[in-house]
């Protein structure tokens, strides 16, 4: 296939985007430079489309030559060399796909958001550190050993530390908001909690290396045969913890809703749409390994499971427009986890796209929502628009993301409004768009693997249609709950039309998968062979589609009646008494890990640096000094400065030396 | 004459060396004590030369008598920057590098 030849480029074309950008980006200008990342993205995206058209000619397995040898020792071989088949690109396909148009609308985004933060200088910044996600997420998707998807694993977790603390000076602790963690250590909680996960995964690596004597792919998977049952099992558990680090499952998810400090096209592009499915793409990549080891598939089919009820659940009691939807996508990366861990890897991947979709769709016009409030917030502030309506201030402090300040946006931001409605009911799985037929999918695995996974996940698709119908019916039905959202405006054209063209591919997505036709199933299979395809059943269907409806009007009936002011309660507290309070305190998991691994594990640091530092070690160092002082004070004084002294002693000495000769020759 | 003459002045002269060297304060005393030693060591060489009739030792003897020399001078300068300074060649005065 000639097409093999340009895979490089997916990785060098944002590359160069960015080095475009880190020299030569301030003469580009603000439109310049957020073009030229935008045109980087674009062309690796249209280099995926070449690879994928070739791959429809000639659907097989290739591995690229070497780009460069990396490490050779002995007979082990670790190369910068790319794996061509149906499953990377495809992954590369969406990482590109969407990532350009979330570039794009980062443009008119940050355009607006630096000058919020009255900061433009940071705008080139912003790109750069974008292209240098799309360079290493096309790393982790392209490679064809362990060792390179590492290096990408390792490199998207750098951007993402990078852009939740973009802002990394705001929100600091001692602001007033106390539901935030402060936008740095948001980052740096997010940095933490990968490595636990990073940590497994290197285990899982360094035992593949052991006892496969190789980290690339094809040679891995054709020997799985010959290795312990035992051993595969502990390498798939050991990358599980990686898997849940990255792709935020139980137990590690919590840094998730904390990395909701960044920006929002951070939030799109790195924290739904492409880095957190890393994880789902690991556990497809590595299916030889994982169907020799059923009981490592089980415990990820639950850990995805459990993940995406428990997630669903936090994502009722929250009232942060960007902290529902980061909870939103914990709990469909626990569907896509479970898929993978039944075995119905292409259903897994198939909701996988979706989701990159419509998840997208739903962050940038959360955004677009958010940036009609903080351009309303701002002209509300001022002095002389103030005082000619004559009202008081709303709060000291405003919160844009606030869903209890939000309400009737329907009229005035009418197109984020569509948009949104249509990302909310793919989400929420409503026939025929695209999350219907990509969550009915991994419904239908579930029913044919374990009952309890389909009613788990059936119960956490009810919880899903609930709450973002929820938080559709607070955000742009009724009355506007505070004035900022009365003269909320609608936002211009670079941020709508990725907007749109995301509502499209959300409307349709479903058609690369149809039931019955199974485009994507079929186009997976050349580099997925053993894939649990479960045909289309009309009961599973029909069943989540009640549950869906019933939970729309549920919704409907709390909150779209009601013409609720912002500092009502909840009208779930009523009915649910405590536990609301549990959901929205997101049954106190951080606090439960405060207490039960932070804490102690400050203590021991704090023991260790004042207590054991200071003291022992210190104190050992700090000993051995002054014994040298002190005695060197005592041995000082042997020098008198007295010449004869010295010669006298040299005399002794002589003397001495020669009295022992002497003793000798005797 | 037995060697044992040449040894006994040589050792006396080395001892009366030492004795100068230790109890003068004057510099240029001590200095001239040194060469005493020298010399007694020098007497010491001529001695066994001649004693086992090998000609090494009269050669060192050339070489210590060289080196001597050239000691002299050095010290004779050190001397003479040490008067300059401190007005004075009692080494006693010279202790400024007492612990």
């Amino acid at each position: 296939m000639s097409e093999t030849n340009l895979v490089p480029w997916v990785v060098f074309l944002p590359l160069i985007g960015l080095v475009l950008n880190l020299l030569v980006g301030k003469r580009l200008g603000q439109k310049g430079a957020g073009i030229a990342a935008s045109l980087a993205a674009g062309l690796s995206f249209v280099v995926s489309i070449l690879l994928a058209l070739g791959l429809a000619r000639d659907p097989k397995v290739l591995v690229t030559p070497p780009l460069a040898e990396w490490i050779t020792v002995g007979s082990f071989q670790a190369n910068w060399a790319f794996q061509v088949d149906t499953l990377s690109v495809t992954m590369m396909l969406v990482v590109s796909g969407v990532g350009t148009l979330i570039h794009i609308y980062a443009i008119g985004y940050m355009y607006r958001d630096v000058r919020f933060n009255d900061d433009p200088g940071r705008y080139r910044r912003f790109f750069v550190y974008f292209n240098l996600f799309i360079v290493a997420m096309m790393v982790l998707v392209s490679a064809s050993n362990y060792l390179m998807l590492f290096v990408g694993w390792e490199g998207v977790g750098l951007c993402s530390y990078l852009l939740i603390g973009f802002w990394f000076e705001r929100n600091a602790p001692g602001f007033p908001d106390a539901e935030n963690l402060g936008n740095a250590r948001a980052a740096k909680k997010a940095f933490v909690v990968n490595r636990i996960g990073d940590f497994g995964l290197l285990i899982a690596l360094f035992l593949v290396f052991w006892y496969f004597g190789s980290l690339n792919f094809g040679e891995v998977f054709a020997k799985v045969s010959t290795v312990a049952p035992g051993v595969i099992l502990a390498i798939t558990l050991f990358m599980l913890l990686g898997v849940t680090g990255k792709s935020a499952q139980l137990p590690l998810y919590i840094w998730l809703p904390d990395a909701m400090a960044g920006p929002t096209p951070v939030s799109a592009l790195i924290h739904a749409a492409t880095m957190v499915t890393a994880g789902v793409y690991l556990v497809a990549r590595s299916s030889p390994l994982y169907l020799a080891a059923p009981v490592a598939q089980a415990v990820v089919t639950w850990v995805g499971a459990l993940t995406a009820l428990f997630a669903a659940t936090i994502a009722v009691g929250q009232f942060d427009i960007k902290k529902v939807l980061a909870y939103s996508t914990i709990s469909q990366l626990g569907y896509m986890v479970a898929a993978v861990g039944m075995g119905a890897f292409a259903a897994g991947m198939f909701h996988l796209v979706t989701h990159a979709f419509f998840k997208a769709l739903l962050f940038l016009a959360a955004g677009s929502v958010i940036l009609g409030l903080e351009h309303a917030h701002q002209v509300g502030h001022d002095p002389a628009i103030h005082d000619a309506e004559g009202e008081d201030v709303p709060q000291p402090v405003f919160d844009p993301q606030d869903m209890r300040n939000m309400g009737g946006l329907q009229e005035r931001m009418p197109l984020t409004f569509w948009v949104y409605l249509i990302g909310a009911l793919t989400l929420a799985g409503v026939a025929p768009l695209a999350g219907f037929f990509s969550k009915d999918e991994i419904l239908a695995a579930a029913s044919k693997t374990s009952i309890w996974v389909f009613l788990i996940l059936a119960v956490a698709a009810f919880l899903t249609a609930f709450y973002i119908s929820r938080q559709i019916f607070m955000v742009f039905f009724g009355k506007p709950r505070s004035t900022v959202a009365a003269q909320a405006q609608e936002s211009t054209a670079i941020i709508t039309i990725p907007l749109v063209i995301l509502a499209v591919l959300s409307g349709v997505g479903g058609a690369i998968n149809l039931p019955g036709i199974t485009t994507l199933e079929g186009w997976l299979e050349h580099s997925l062979e053993k894939n649990l395809a479960v045909p289309f059943t009309w009961p599973v269907a029909l069943l989540s589609l009640v549950l869906v409806l019933v939970a729309i009007i549920m919704a409907w009936w709390f909150y779209g009646l009601r013409r609720a002011h912002a500092n009502d309660p909840d009208p779930l507290v009523r009915y649910m008494n405590g536990l609301f309070s549990a959901l929205q305190h997101k049954w106190w998991v951080d606090e439960l890990y405060h207490t039960i691994f932070v804490a102690p594990y400050q203590n021991l640091s704090e023991f260790l640096a004042s207590r054991f530092d200071l003291g022992i070690i210190d104190g050992i160092v700090n000993g051995l000094g002054d014994m040298v002082r002190s005695q060197a004070s005592q041995l000082r004084k042997v020098q008198t400065g007295y010449a004869r002294l010295y010669a006298l002693s040299i005399l002794l000495g002589v003397v001495l030396i020669l009295a022992y000769l002497a003793y000798l020759a005797r | 004459m037995p060697v044992i003459y040449y040894l006994g002045l040589s050792a006396a002269m080395f001892v009366i060396g030492i004795l100068g060297v230790l109890l003068r304060r004057n510099a240029l005393v001590m200095f001239m004590s040194l060469e005493l030693m020298f010399n007694a060591a020098n007497l010491v060489f001529v001695t066994f030369a001649s004693y086992y009739g090998a000609i090494e030792g009269q050669i060192t003897v050339f070489f210590v008598m060289t080196v001597a020399a050239a000691e002299v001078a050095v010290g004779l300068a050190l001397i003479v920057a040490i008067f300059r300074t401190k007005g004075s060649i009692d080494v006693d005065q010279i202790s400024e590098l007492k612990g």
